[in-house]
């Protein structure tokens, strides 16, 4: 049987009030606070830090398969599950797959992970999902939408967390939510219609359909992981199926994060197990075209595992307040910043091919010699010269301290008018790394400070997005 | 290794006008630095046997030696070099390899540069690191790290370091102002450099020099040969150039004060010129202040002040007109500009018209100098050239 042997998440570090959206339309407010990506972040950087806080603790050399889902994906042709399992190091003889298209990419990426293991096509299979929608500027759905990212790992060795005992799927064509192939914006149908026929209906029949399937009880149940559009819609259903709201009813996250589309159930599972016991059963459901149900078995290692990880409460609890509505429109692309100093050097794809253990892997290179560590990889050793005698080594989750640093005016977006320039001491070795910090006060950088790494997309040019590591202040 | 030491004469040097020179593109500024040098030299362009040309943003209009070919008409052997921020030194450094090696009798080194032709304000980003590294690097963003790590080292706080670097900037506009060729003449006080708008912490808009177009050119001969064209012709007396091996912003256990090619440059002209204590013997230093963090660390790595001594020189005024030394008595990259290719020619011409007396403007006139140093610096990774002229042959 398979189980569920890590899990991650990432929210990112910003978080915008409702009641400042509200203010720029003269809207009322639906309260609380939503996520928001940075302007260096996508459903592709999200998933890598998902990832990284899933591999705590994991030898990253097994994983054997990674399935991204996200219907927010940076490429409509190119496929993102290849760059994430790149940024995060892992093999590349491995299986990597897209999900999309629908708000279940999600839990479908994870009941075929399932699938693979259960057979034995794979043994170690990462699942990530993450997404950051766009609704139109002043709708509901603008207030109501988060940004982020879970992933798990599933695998048929290791002590579980939690087991995946059984599932139950609904399909459903219906217009309800939707984007075009052209479309930046989610559309959507009358709400009380997309409630009613699309959310309640699918929802209950895959839910009830589990619980017959598998002949269990809803008091059987210590937690239901119900993915809602809202949090009315998810407490009218939770009544429909016979739960106690009050008890038995997963927190939805919206009013600390907002709905993350694909991502969102399985953020709640990762929620969901960090107050879980030992023995305890959940309900898992999704909903986007039908809907997906599955029941998972909480077992004792559940305790253990918080350990290394910053999950939904870690992530949650580090947040920045975005001071206005206009630096969210900016930071999501919706109003066009300036782009500040012009680039010069465009990506190539054969260089960037080329120096992808470097600047995507992040590896430095060990000089078999004398043992000093560089980056980015030197084929002659800055040390001793030696020539191609060289390990490579990953610096991507190594923290560091700040060596020297400048606060640099001149080269930022309009909306991020001031570039922090950071010189590095890893830990590993004093390896020195150059990178642009973010997700941060500049004000607070000083020399001796601890940083990590962080996988961001740096730029758009000559048809291509660049990705880069940057650092930040440790969340 | 032989030393370049009095083979090679300078005859004749040009300088234009530095500034934002919206009326002249890279062939007049051409025009305008080598005509003026064949007036020093009493020549013609004819004279000439072959050429080297720096300029490094060159436009896209011609690569190669073609700016200074079609504006001049020369149908010589020409070389373009480009070197980083060393491109002036580099023209004048081959062109002198040219008349000491026995080729050539009479030679022009010329640099020139128009960045006002870009439509943005700095240097801009993306050179030299490739597309990831670069991403959002500028100059006063790289130099600026040297700053922050100097003030830390020396347990200056903030306010002590920008002080510190800020008297600098003062220098150098007070020297400035007096140099009609300069691009900004204004004097300026400590409260109006620590007052300023910030470019790249901890370095404000007068830590940074400008950016401007200009163009400086020399007529080179051998030494021995040299009074047949006038009666005060200097003499090279000694020529350094090094890089640094990897990125300073990577490089494994870096202090970011100790800059190898600073160090292996200026000892290289050192003992070309047979000097052994700079801070006595050299009369003029026109060194590469393209931010004043960067004169700063140049002090110590050049042996003029010791080790964590810079504060104490700047406090006492050594580097001003009436100290010790007086570096960049011109105004230097703060007044000028850096016109990459010509910078280091331009430096090359005020040390030059130094010794012969003839500096522009006579209040800035040093007494007796014999022997003085031009220096540029870029990168990265960083290369720093260094040519020390003199008044004497011997």
């Amino acid at each position: 049987m398979s189980g569920i042997v890590s899990y991650g998440a990432y929210i990112p570090l910003w978080r915008i009030s409702r009641d400042t959206i509200a203010a720029g339309w003269g809207r009322p407010s639906l309260g609380g606070e939503r996520s928001v990506a940075n302007n260096d972040e996508d459903a592709v950087t999200m998933a890598v830090e998902a990832v990284l806080d899933c591999l705590s603790g994991v030898e990253r050399e097994k994983v054997d398969g990674l399935y991204f889902a996200s219907t927010t994906a940076p490429f409509r042709e190119k496929q993102c599950a290849a760059l994430v399992a790149a940024a995060a190091d892992l093999r590349a003889d491995i299986i990597t797959m897209d999900f999309g298209n629908s708000l279940r990419a999600g839990t479908a990426a994870l009941r075929a992970a399932v699938d693979a293991v259960n057979s034995g096509s794979a043994q170690n299979v990462m699942v990530v999902a993450a997404d950051c929608r766009l609704a139109y500027p002043r709708s509901d759905y603008e207030q109501n939408f988060g940004d982020g990212a879970a992933a798990f790992l599933v695998s048929k060795s290791g002590a579980p967390v939690a087991t995946v005992d059984g599932s139950y799927s609904v399909s459903n064509e219906m217009y309800d939510v939707w984007r075009l192939d052209k479309d930046i914006f989610v559309q959507s149908w009358e709400d009380r219609f997309i409630i009613e026929h699309g959310y309640l209906e699918n929802m209950y029949k895959a839910v009830s359909g589990l619980m017959k399937k598998y002949s269990l009880d809803m008091k059987s149940l210590n937690k239901a992981v119900f993915y809602a559009p809202t949090a009315r819609a998810q407490q009218t259903l939770a009544r429909q199926v016979g739960l106690d709201v009050k008890t038995q009813l997963q927190d939805l996250l919206i009013n600390n994060v907002g709905v993350c589309g694909s991502a969102h159930a399985l953020m709640m599972l990762v929620a969901a197990l960090e107050d879980a016991k030992g023995g305890e059963t959940f309900l898992l459901a999704s909903y986007g075209d039908g809907s997906d149900a599955f029941i998972i078995k909480v077992t004792g290692q559940v305790i253990k595992a918080r350990d290394g990880r910053r999950g939904i409460k870690g992530f949650l609890n580090s947040k920045r307040a975005l001071p206005s509505y206009e630096r969210y429109l900016s930071y999501r692309g919706l109003v066009e910043a300036q782009p500040g100093e012009p680039f010069r050097l465009f990506p190539s794809s054969s260089a960037s091919w080329r120096e992808r253990n470097w600047a995507i892997r992040f590896h430095g290179s060990r000089c078999r010699d004398c043992g000093l560590i560089t980056f980015p990889i030197q084929r002659v050793c800055y040390g001793c010269r030696s020539k191609d005698n060289y390990e490579e080594v990953r610096l991507s989750d190594k923290k560091g301290k700040i060596y020297t640093f400048s606060l640099d005016s001149l080269a930022g977006r309009s909306d991020d008018p001031m570039v922090p320039h950071i010189v590095i001491e890893s830990e590993l070795g004093n390896t020195r790394i150059y990178s642009i910090m973010t997700d941060c006060d500049p004000s607070e950088i000083k020399i001796g400070m601890t940083v990590e790494m962080t996988f961001r997309r740096l730029y758009e040019g000559g048809g291509m997005y660049n990705y880069f590591w940057k650092c930040r202040p440790v969340r | 290794m032989e030393s370049i030491k009095d083979k090679v004469a300078i005859i004749g040097m040009g300088c234009t006008k530095f500034g934002e020179r919206w009326d002249a593109g890279l062939d007049d500024l051409a025009i305008e630095a080598a005509y003026e040098a064949f007036e020093d030299a009493g020549i013609g362009p004819e004279d000439i046997q072959a050429c080297w040309y720096g300029t490094v943003t060159a436009p896209t209009t011609g690569l190669g030696a073609t700016h200074a070919a079609n504006p001049l008409k020369l149908r010589i052997p020409m070389t373009r070099v480009e070197n980083w921020c060393i491109t002036g030194h580099e023209a004048l450094r081959n062109a002198c390899f040219g008349i000491a090696s026995g080729m050539y009798d009479i030679v022009l080194a010329l640099g020139v540069e128009k960045l006002k032709d870009t439509g943005f304000p700095g240097l801009g980003t993306g050179r030299g690191m490739g597309p990831v590294l670069e991403a959002r690097r500028t100059s006063p963003g790289s130099f600026a790290l040297i700053a922050t790590r100097y003030f830390y080292t020396y347990n200056l706080t903030p306010e002590e370091g920008k002080i510190t670097i800020g008297k600098i900037a003062v220098k150098n506009h007070n020297n400035g102002s007096m140099c009609p060729k300069a691009h900004f003449r204004n004097k300026i006080t400590l409260e109006q450099v620590l007052n300023a708008p910030i470019i790249a912490w901890p370095l404000g808009l007068f830590d940074c020099c400008g950016n401007s177009d200009g163009g400086a050119a020399a007529i080179l001969v051998p030494a021995k040969i040299a009074k047949n064209f006038r009666k005060d012709p200097v003499y090279i007396k000694g020529l350094g150039q090094s890089f640094d091996p990897l990125l300073p912003h990577v490089r494994p256990g870096f202090d970011w004060l100790t800059w190898e090619a600073l160090i292996n440059s200026s000892r290289q002209a050192y003992e070309q010129a047979g000097i052994k204590n700079p801070r006595e013997e050299l009369d003029i230093a026109e060194v590469h202040d393209c931010f004043t963090s960067t004169e700063l660390i140049i002090y110590e790595n050049f042996g003029f002040s010791p080790r964590g001594g810079a504060k104490e020189d700047i406090d006492a005024g050594f580097f001003e007109l009436t100290g010790g030394l007086p570096v960049n008595a011109d105004g230097g990259l703060k007044c000028f500009g850096h016109p990459v290719g010509a910078s280091g020619l331009r430096m090359t011409y005020e040390v030059y018209k130094q010794i012969q007396g003839k500096a522009q403007s006579p209040e800035r006139q040093l007494k007796d100098v014999k022997l003085g140093l031009s220096h540029t610096f870029g990168g990265p990774p960083q290369v720093s050239a260094v040519a020390i002229l003199g008044r004497e042959l011997g």
